[in-house]
């Protein structure tokens, strides 16, 4: 056991357990009368005009996809950021190469349009 | 003791993750299961002293390729596929297949025990000495400078990639 996480862990499992014993024993209790006037939206609020799962635009797609590459330019940043000051102007000059090269791309994505959501 | 027991619940969210993942119908179902079963994989790396995964698992794999994973299944509408019959008469060959393959690697596992045996102490004293991110960031930084820069350039031609073929649908 890694020290310091078994507090973590306990607080962990105490966390998924509380909501989940509270549900079931919710649902055991609860008398079930289910009917479609529940299903639908209270006093004030809009009806639903159509499904929620129809298709979505391709942009959402493109940004994810920009959103993950980024992402891991982001965590090859952590081992730099721990032991910068070993690393020196060494370490500063490798992770100025490596932003270079990605900061090309987002650059061209840019100029692209890629970014624009219109 | 405690750890066995944390191991074996992270190991039931891993399989029980991935045993709903590919028996829900609905897609979007199938990806949060699969979020839970991501979400056992990071305790395990966390059991395993490596925190840099654990936070890799966390951040890209939970926050970021799941959410690419929702916004597919959103672009591509599934609802026609939900409604049909996804569970065809094969399934039996399947869970064959699945009971042959799990014995065999019972089997090569009870046989080459001795080869899993992993050095506690010194991967401990290099743990204790260090943490995980401060080594990987030692071996990231002198023995694999290349594949480290070379990284990039992979991460670029993913740019490049993504966006050359989303802009032709757009």
């Amino acid at each position: 056991m890694p020290d310091g996480y078994l507090q973590i862990f306990i607080f962990l499992a105490i966390a998924i357990a509380f909501p989940t014993v509270t549900i079931l024993a919710a649902k055991l209790i609860r008398p079930s009368a289910p009917s479609i006037t529940k299903l639908e939206a209270y006093e004030c609020g809009i009806k639903a005009a159509s499904d929620s799962r129809g298709r979505y635009t391709v942009r959402f797609y493109i940004i994810a996809i920009l959103f993950v590459i980024f992402d891991v330019e982001t965590i090859f940043l952590f081992p730099f950021a721990v032991r910068y000051k070993t690393l020196g102007w060494f370490g500063v000059a490798e992770i100025v190469v490596f932003l270079a090269i990605l900061i090309v791309g987002y650059v061209w994505a840019w100029k692209k349009g890629a970014l624009e959501w219109v | 003791m405690l750890d066995t027991i944390f191991f074996y619940l992270f190991a039931l969210l891993v399989v029980g993750g991935g045993i709903l993942t590919i028996t829900r119908s609905s897609a979007v179902h199938s990806a949060i299961c699969l979020i839970g079963s991501l979400v056992g994989v990071a305790g395990l790396y966390l059991l395993l002293h490596a925190e840099f995964l654990f936070a890799v698992q966390i951040v890209l794999y939970i926050g970021g390729i799941m959410v690419l994973f929702l916004f597919v299944i959103m672009l591509v509408n599934l609802d026609e596929a939900a409604r049909e019959r996804q569970f065809n008469g094969q399934w039996w060959l399947a869970l064959a297949c699945v009971v042959v393959v799990g014995l065999q690697i019972a089997w090569f596992m009870r046989k080459g025990a001795g080869a899993f045996k992993l050095a506690p102490a010194a991967a401990a004293a290099a743990s204790a000495a260090k943490g995980n991110t401060e080594a990987i960031a030692d071996a990231l930084f002198s023995e694999y400078l290349l594949p480290f820069e070379i990284a990039s350039v992979l991460l670029l031609v993913a740019v490049v990639g993504s966006v050359v073929m989303a802009k032709k649908r757009i």
